[in-house]
């Protein structure tokens, strides 16, 4: 139907109106983007910006298909009641052609749970939960950056070259601090099977008690720490730890501390040597990487942080998964994306077909300090694909109504 | 345990920090009975103001203390603002309006602090000095710690100086006991209640400055923190300076070592703490019965049956619902089915709180309470959506027996404080047990059989079940039972004299809210095809409070009115702006300044006119 | 027979006694004023017959049947109405509806939620209204009555349960001197006619002697004399305690 339409339309190309032209062939791609930003803008400002360079980059060569992008975003006040509200209002109001976005994992679930029942296409961008793609996996949902598995594995990988034995973990108490701990620990003791953990704090997100949880921490005399805190809480974590002595002497794996959005508010308090997942930012120097940090600095007079590769990233990979579906039909951009590869600024990546995974990779490396400033360094990238488990692990985490 | 010192240490620096902030909100309680939900906003500003004053002056401890005073001098000049600007304009109208203007202002200063001072969070490079630690029984303790261990006693001793020593303090003192009384001797209450928020926002100011040696400055703090400190203003009995003290102190003492021992605790166990000490002592450790006999004759005026013309607009309207789904599009009759699930969340609140005089902060336990178990159900047993919309009451229900046995012998805001730890431990519940509920991620999969698939056939479901619930529940308040549930409101003395089970009737008035409440969660959960412990958050508590409040409490038509005028302008708000937390923040405030008796209240005094009530 | 017997009843806060060792009773249609100065002991005595506090030792009887440390509410629904010191009545209702509770709790008919309360006992609640003198008033809402009327709406209520034994605090506090004479009067007629028993305190004396049958004088917690108005008035100790020690007057 599409297709005999398009015919008709190239062939009295000439004769056609202007105006119904641009009604059918070449309406633009609507893309409905939920995220958090008012109760998370600290990452969604700049990923919204990155995403609207992105948008702006497509459609100056032509869009996709012929037809340009139109960005459509909204606000989910962190909640995922509001966001599947929102995904309605998209879907049914602004008749948007693929649904993105998310911070939080809960909001990435329920965007992926309406997807599913209301079989409409969501990719989303950085929720981080396992489940998206593996256990609450569905066919109409994909995801873009590495998952807490995939950051998990690379740091117990490093930890595992560390002569640390006694490792003590410590985490916000919630479904990413709990999937995370319960990762670093499975990997390193395969890895490991000599080293032991000795205990875990669970500070509630978003209040930990730094001082005393810091303290407790000290008393279990560990070699090794494995931490998952951010924002506010890592910042008063980390001050009461290093005036406390914490981390001295102690080997140190913290998952995301390495990002931009974390680091920086450390200021000149950043730790030094921790081994990190993060994003070395412009300290990237391949000519990809330079281009797409200069065209962000020179839009938005400001350096990409994380948040912003995330956005830039899922842009282009809609972009190049629509354009291999060929179509906005639905069920053919399924069958699109599944495979879809993409370039972003830190290398190419894909959509595995097997569990709608995208393969965009970690970085890894070192904390360090440089003119009092935390930054990353020794630090290599992974290819997202090196770091997930075997087909057969996936295939059995997977519903098979996801295929 | 050679760690119980440093432990202990800890303990008592965050008792201190905690005891700044309530012990500004318990002063402005204790004096003009507000509510102040912006208290933590105040504290937030503070940190942001110290954030901007103290990386501009030179690094000495001089320059440092100087920069706090600043900041406490700016907040306090802001709690004036405040004071004059909004609060000034509500004190006569009920205490419960007071609350909602200031979680107006919580949303208006959210982003207000956002627009100046951007999203990143700023933290306080700490001067060498403030790095440095002090080796106690073989631990460090930091100079932060140290600083905060002093401040708290000192602040409590100058408090008490003033308090005790000057005359403005007898003034507070004597207002905090019996506000009339104050006003009867000719002293200028205006004066005596900015005066008191000066105080109230300078002291969370205080606790903000203060918070940067350790802590950042940022957007989350507000929320974080007005919990915090009514758990403790309320532990430590409303109003009372040396029950905050000996609060903070039980609460940081408790926390230090609460983490130590059972290390997954950290949520509950504040809320724990205050729903135990409220079991014990309904009035916290030092706090005074409260005397509201006075306020609760004047509030409540005569509830008579609807007029006729109420009567005809109200089904033109329900006629204008029903056939609905024939005139607007997919997204708007989501939309109508969320107003639905809204009308059943306000008027179950409204239920217990207008009729019932039991003001819920927790109300939205019951709606999580009634998701969760038809998404439990579905889970263990696979059960389809009938069988989910009639377990979710029956399921709240009998929770809300179990707390309204708590709950019932407590009155005023100390009532509404236990509701809300209920509420929260429901909360972290749901949150934090990842094996039973799926935690943050929540429960999947929630579908709808076949033949509601369809958006318009479930709004119909929708639809019937909350005209049966609201018509059910203002039938209720009309037979005896409703009677006989506000004469205990309106005088539990009278009550008992002629007979009433005061504590039975309220019981029932929890259960048969708990129980819509739950059928309200059920339906929006089978709505939006998931559960999330965000059902189950404060805020979702307070629109509950909002939609009730705005629409009026002594009407029953208030509560719907409320809820329909709410869902449509946050839904309208948020798809429209970034800002709308600052827009619907104004309206909110606006709302409450102009129609202290809600918009259905308004229109009731509108059209009684001239006639007597 | 008495309908109410008080043996032996003593209260003590903290160490301190309020009420010690007090006897009395009440016959049908008996109308029993408590009097005594402040701190006596009236109002203690008193919340220990109405169930607001337990005595620490003695038996309140009530119609043979033992009510001692009841609730409130047990009390009342043994057959005791109350009216307050302060009035305590249903603001958000109007005066016939807070009789119309009374009536629909002493029937038993409370825990209903389907018919409605409009229409039910109205007419039943109107010839108690019309007793008191408010039957003009039914329609209205409590809250715009006169102080006097909620007096008397009180009493309306009180006898809703159809009660044996009437306890009435202070009745006539803050009214004027004219109307309290007649509240007084208007609970006299409605004691003999339904020979209801009346226990009450008052400061006003000559509500006192006018209205009562006998008179209880309590000082310091103990009963220190008792009868009718012409030998209270002539008792020595009760002029003690009132007039001090005769020399000089406090003019109450």
């Amino acid at each position: 139907m599409h297709v005999t339409r398009r015919l008709i339309l190239g062939a009295s190309g000439s004769l056609a109106l202007p105006g119904l032209l641009r009604a059918q062939g070449t309406a633009p791609i609507r893309i409905g983007e939920i995220n958090s930003y008012t109760t998370n803008p600290a990452f969604t400002l700049p990923y919204r910006n990155a995403m609207q360079l992105a948008v702006e980059q497509i459609n100056g060569k032509g869009g996709v298909l012929g037809r340009q992008l139109e960005l459509i975003t909204r606000d989910d006040a962190g909640r995922p009641q509001d966001a599947v509200r929102l995904a309605g209002e998209m879907v049914n109001d602004q008749k948007v052609d693929v649904l993105a976005g998310a911070y939080l994992s809960n909001v990435g679930l329920a965007l992926g749970e309406y997807a599913a029942q209301n079989k409409r296409l969501y990719i989303g961008g950085e929720p981080l939960t396992d489940a998206m793609v593996w256990e609450r996996g569905n066919r109409y949902t994909f995801r873009l950056r590495p998952s807490t598995y995939m950051q998990a594995a690379i740091l117990a990988e490093e930890a595992a070259k560390l002569p640390a034995k006694r490792w003590v973990t410590v985490s916000p108490n919630y479904e990413f601090g709990q999937s995370g701990v319960k990762w670093f620990k499975q990997l390193l003791t395969a890895r490991r099977p000599d080293v032991q953990f000795v205990g875990e704090q669970w500070p509630a997100l978003g209040r930990v008690d730094a001082g005393a949880t810091v303290q407790a921490l000290e008393q279990m005399k560990p070699d090794g720490i494995f931490n998952v805190l951010f924002g506010p809480d890592l910042t008063n974590f980390v001050r009461q730890g290093n005036t406390r002595g914490l981390f001295e002497k102690r080997s140190v794996a913290s998952l995301l501390t390495g990002e931009p959005e974390y680091l920086d508010p450390l200021g000149d308090e950043a730790p030094e040597g921790w081994i990190v997942t993060g994003y070395p930012g412009e300290a990237i120097d391949t000519p990809a990487h330079k281009a797409y940090a200069a065209a962000y600095r020179a839009k938005f007079n400001a350096k990409p942080m994380c948040g912003s590769l995330v956005g830039y990233a899922l842009i282009n990979s809609i972009a190049a998964g629509v354009t291999k579906a060929g179509s906005t039909e639905i069920e053919k951009m399924v069958e699109g994306f599944r495979g879809a590869r993409f370039d972003t600024p830190v290398g190419p990546a894909e959509y595995r077909a097997i569990d709608h995974q995208g393969t965009l990779g970690v970085f890894v490396g070192k904390t360090a300090l440089r003119r009092n400033e935390g930054v990353m360094t020794d630090w290599r990238y992974i290819d997202g694909k090196d770091l997930l488990p075997g087909d057969d692990f996936v295939r059995g985490l997977r519903p098979a109504s996801a295929s | 345990m050679d760690s119980i010192i440093p432990q202990l240490l800890t303990g008592l620096a965050g008792a201190s920090s905690l005891f700044l902030v309530a012990s500004g909100l318990t002063i402005i309680f204790g004096v003009t009975r507000i509510v102040n939900f912006s208290h933590g906003s105040l504290m937030m500003l503070g940190a942001y103001i110290g954030w901007s004053i103290l990386t501009r002056l030179p690094r000495e401890p001089e320059w440092f203390v100087l920069g706090i005073i600043a900041t406490v001098l700016a907040t306090a000049v802001i709690g004036v603002l405040l004071e004059v600007v909004v609060l000034r304009r509500v004190y006569r109208a009920p205490e419960l309006f007071q609350l909602l203007a200031t979680f107006g202002v919580v949303l208006i200063l959210q982003d207000v602090t956002l627009w100046i001072w951007g999203p990143v969070e700023l933290p306080l490079s700490r001067p060498r000095w403030l790095r440095t630690a002090f080796d106690v029984a073989g631990s460090r303790l930091p100079m932060a710690d140290l600083i905060l261990i002093i401040v708290g006693p000192v602040v409590l001793g100058l408090l008490w100086l003033v308090m005790n020593r000057t005359r403005w303090g007898t003034l507070v003192r004597a207002a905090t006991l019996d506000r009339e009384m104050v006003a009867a001797l000719g002293v200028d209450q205006r004066l005596l209640f900015t005066s008191v928020f000066a105080l109230g926002a300078g002291l969370a100011g205080f606790g903000g400055a203060l918070s940067l040696m350790s802590a950042s400055a940022n957007l989350h703090i507000d929320l974080a923190v007005i919990t915090d400190a009514f758990v403790v203003v309320v532990v430590g009995g409303l109003g009372s300076l040396t029950g905050a003290f000996a609060a903070s102190l039980l609460i940081g003492i408790l926390q230090a070592f609460g983490i130590v021992l059972i290390p997954k605790s950290t949520l509950v166990l504040v809320f724990l703490v205050m729903a135990v000490v409220l079991v014990f002592r309904p009035n916290g450790l030092m706090g005074r019965p409260q005397a509201d006999a006075r306020e609760a004759l004047v509030a409540a005026p005569v509830v008579r049956p609807a007029p006729r013309e109420l009567r005809l607009l109200s089904l033109a309207t329900l006629l204008l619902a029903i056939v609905a789904p024939f005139f607007v599009g997919d997204y708007y009759l989501t939309v109508l089915t969320d107003a639905c699930v809204a009308v059943i969340f306000a008027t179950s609140l409204h239920f217990m709180m207008g009729p019932g005089g039991m003001a819920s902060f927790g109300h939205a336990a019951w709606f999580g309470i009634g998701a969760y178990a038809a998404g439990l159900l579905m889970q263990w047993i696979g059960a389809p959506m009938p069988i989910g919309l009639l377990a979710a009451p029956i399921a709240a229900g009998i929770v809300a027996a179990l707390f309204g046995w708590f709950v019932v012998r407590l009155s005023g805001v100390y009532l509404s404080m236990l509701t809300l730890a209920f509420a929260q431990i429901v909360w972290a519940i749901c949150f934090q047990w990842v094996e039973l509920t799926g935690g943050d991620n929540g429960m999947l999969g929630l579908v709808r059989p076949e033949w509601a698939r369809d958006e318009r056939v479930f709004y119909w479901v929708a639809l019937a079940l909350t005209v049966a619930v609201a018509l059910l529940l203002r039938r209720a308040l009309y037979a005896p039972y409703g009677y006989a549930l506000r004469a205990v409101r309106d005088s539990a003395t009278r009550a008992r004299a002629i007979g009433l089970n005061v504590g039975w009737l309220r019981m029932a008035a929890i259960v048969i809210a708990g129980a819509a409440c739950g059928l309200s969660g059920a339906l929006f959960s089978y709505g939006k095809g998931s559960i999330f412990p965000t059902y189950i958050t404060i805020s979702h508590s307070v629109e509950a409070l909002l939609m009730v409040l705005l629409g009026g409490l002594q009407t029953i038509a208030g509560p719907i009115i409320g809820a329909l005028v709410y869902t449509g302008l946050a839904d309208i708000l948020m798809r429209s702006t970034d800002l709308w937390r600052l827009v619907l923040g104004a309206v909110i405030v606006l709302l409450v300044v102009a129609f202290p008796e809600g918009i259905a209240g308004a229109a009731r005094r509108l059209w009684l006119r001239g006639r007597e009530a | 027979m008495s309908v109410l017997v008080v043996q032996g009843l003593s209260k003590s806060f903290g160490g301190v006694q309020a009420v010690g060792d007090v006897s009395f009773a009440v016959a049908p249609g008996e109308m029993l004023a408590l009097i005594g100065p402040n701190g006596a002991g009236k109002s203690t005595c008193f919340n220990m017959v109405g169930g607001q506090m337990p005595p620490d030792a003695g038996s309140v009887v009530l119609d043979g049947k033992p009510i001692t440390g009841l609730g409130p509410r047990a009390i009342s629904r043994h057959g005791v109405g109350r009216t307050f010191q302060i009035t305590a009545t249903f603001g958000s209702m109007t005066v016939r509806e807070n009789v119309q509770m009374a009536l629909l709790s002493h029937r038993g008919k409370i825990w209903q939620f389907w018919r409605p309360v409009a229409g039910r006992y109205a007419d039943e609640a109107d010839a108690l209204l019309a007793q008191v003198g408010l039957e003009a008033q039914a329609d209205r809402a409590t809250g715009v009555l006169a102080y006097g009327d909620l007096k008397r709406l009180e009493l309306a209520i009180a006898l809703g349960n159809a009660p044996r034994l009437l306890l009435m605090d202070e009745p006539t506090a803050g009214m004027a001197p004219a109307e309290r004479v007649g509240l007084m009067q208007l609970t006299r007629k409605l004691a003999t006619e339904r020979g209801v028993a009346v226990l009450f305190t008052e400061h006003d004396m000559d509500v006192v002697f006018d209205v009562s049958d006998r008179i209880l004088v309590l000082n310091r917690g103990t009963l220190i004399a008792e009868g009718d108005g012409a030998s209270i008035r002539t008792n020595p100790a009760v002029r003690e305690i009132y007039l001090g020690t005769g020399a000089t007057s406090g003019g109450h």
